[in-house]
């Protein structure tokens, strides 16, 4: 149901804003075009952005050092029922969407889909945003170079999404799944 | 940023040699390169339809009007925005598309926030405070439905892939609230050095 809603919002959402346009009287084709000609600007605009940050996240993946940090962080957490498997999906998950969904299925097809390392990977991955690509796209888009402090407060609340993941799923699933 | 940058690069490659998988780093660097100016090259065809669609929006006076709407809610947030700019309904919008998982819509539509808040910035290199409190909702990634992620568990076979729902949202929405709670911290207490 309301998967149908989310797909359904985006055409009416459209039509709004045509319909709306031509009551007003705005000439929709041409200012179409007038905005269209921006989105290309902005999207040639942030490859430069978008080059430091990927080359660097994926040199640092390819090195093998995230999976290091993944087993010094997996002795820890442990103690949570936090599997060693779901580490490097929390940190993968604030660097690369596609690298996040790629590990996601993998621990699931390990696990099983119904089993509660999946079930928390899962929250974990939903209620996700790439922190990183966000910052370098949205400021390269307008040429700012010091983030101030956007970058601590992504970082601090994706550490805050982790726990509260690996606790929810505690709450919800640790006693029907077990482990 | 900057140390970011360089200590991700530095610790690859150190670690690239220890582990003997420096030929793995550097291909993924070349790689890589392609790949950030592909996802670019994909970006421009609904980047130009959002912004197309959103021009629209903006001189038939439909963003104005969901501006003044939700001003009084998002003024405390934002409180460097003047009242008339556009930034505000945009800003809506954005989150709105975030929300219901339009990932398609909120980039362009976020990206034109950017812009506006870019106008009234009187330092174009540094990030204003609005800006910061945009990204640090954007950063956060609320979202009503985790389409995707339902998707794989049900083409996993999971017996019911929607019991996540309710979970993700419960820790979607406080990541979100921590978020504006983190900014309004950190706005106080930012300094300047760099």
């Amino acid at each position: 149901m309301l998967e149908k809603i989310s797909v359904g919002i985006l055409p009416v959402m459209i039509l709004v804003i045509l319909a709306a346009g031509v009551i007003k009287k705005v000439p929709v084709y041409e200012e179409f075009v007038e905005g269209a000609r921006d989105g290309f600007k902005v999207s040639i605009s942030i490859i430069p952005y978008l080059v430091a940050l990927i080359v660097a996240v994926s040199m640092f993946r390819a090195s093998g050092a995230m999976d290091w940090i993944a087993s010094v962080f997996s002795f820890v957490l442990d103690k949570f029922s936090v599997s060693a498997d779901i580490v490097p999906i929390m940190f993968t998950r604030s660097l690369s969407g596609s690298a996040t969904l790629g590990l996601f299925s993998e621990l699931a097809a390990k696990h099983g889909a119904d089993s509660f390392v999946t079930l928390m990977a899962a929250i974990m991955v939903g209620s996700s945003e790439t922190t990183f690509y966000v910052l370098s796209v949205y400021f390269g888009s307008v040429g700012i170079k010091k983030f101030r402090y956007a970058l601590l407060t992504g970082v601090i609340a994706d550490i805050i999404g982790i726990v509260l993941a690996i606790w929810v799923a505690r709450a919800f699933f640790l006693a029907s799944t077990g482990l | 940023m900057n140390y970011v940058f360089f200590i991700l690069i530095a610790i690859s490659i150190i670690f690239g040699f220890m582990f003997g998988k420096i030929d793995a780093v550097v291909n993924s660097m070349f790689q890589s390169c392609e790949l950030a100016v592909k996802i670019a090259l994909s970006l421009i065809g609904i980047m130009a339809f959002w912004l197309g669609i959103m021009r629209i929006a903006e001189k038939s006076g439909l963003i104005q009007f969901v501006s003044k709407l939700i001003y009084p809610l998002l003024k405390p947030l934002f409180k460097d925005i003047k009242k008339d700019s556009p930034a505000l309904g945009d800003i809506t919008m954005s989150l709105s598309a975030n929300a219901l998982g339009l990932t398609n819509a909120a980039t362009p539509i976020g990206l034109k926030v950017m812009k506006e808040l870019q106008e009234d910035n009187t330092d174009k290199d540094k990030a204003t405070d609005s800006m910061c409190m945009f990204l640090g909702m954007n950063t956060a990634g609320f979202q009503i439905i985790p389409a995707t992620v339902i998707a794989i568990l049900a083409g996993l076979g999971a017996k019911n892939p929607t019991i996540i729902v309710l979970p993700t949202l419960i820790v979607t929405t406080l990541a979100f609230i921590s978020a504006i709670i983190v900014t309004l911290i950190l706005r106080k207490l930012w300094r300047d050095k760099c």
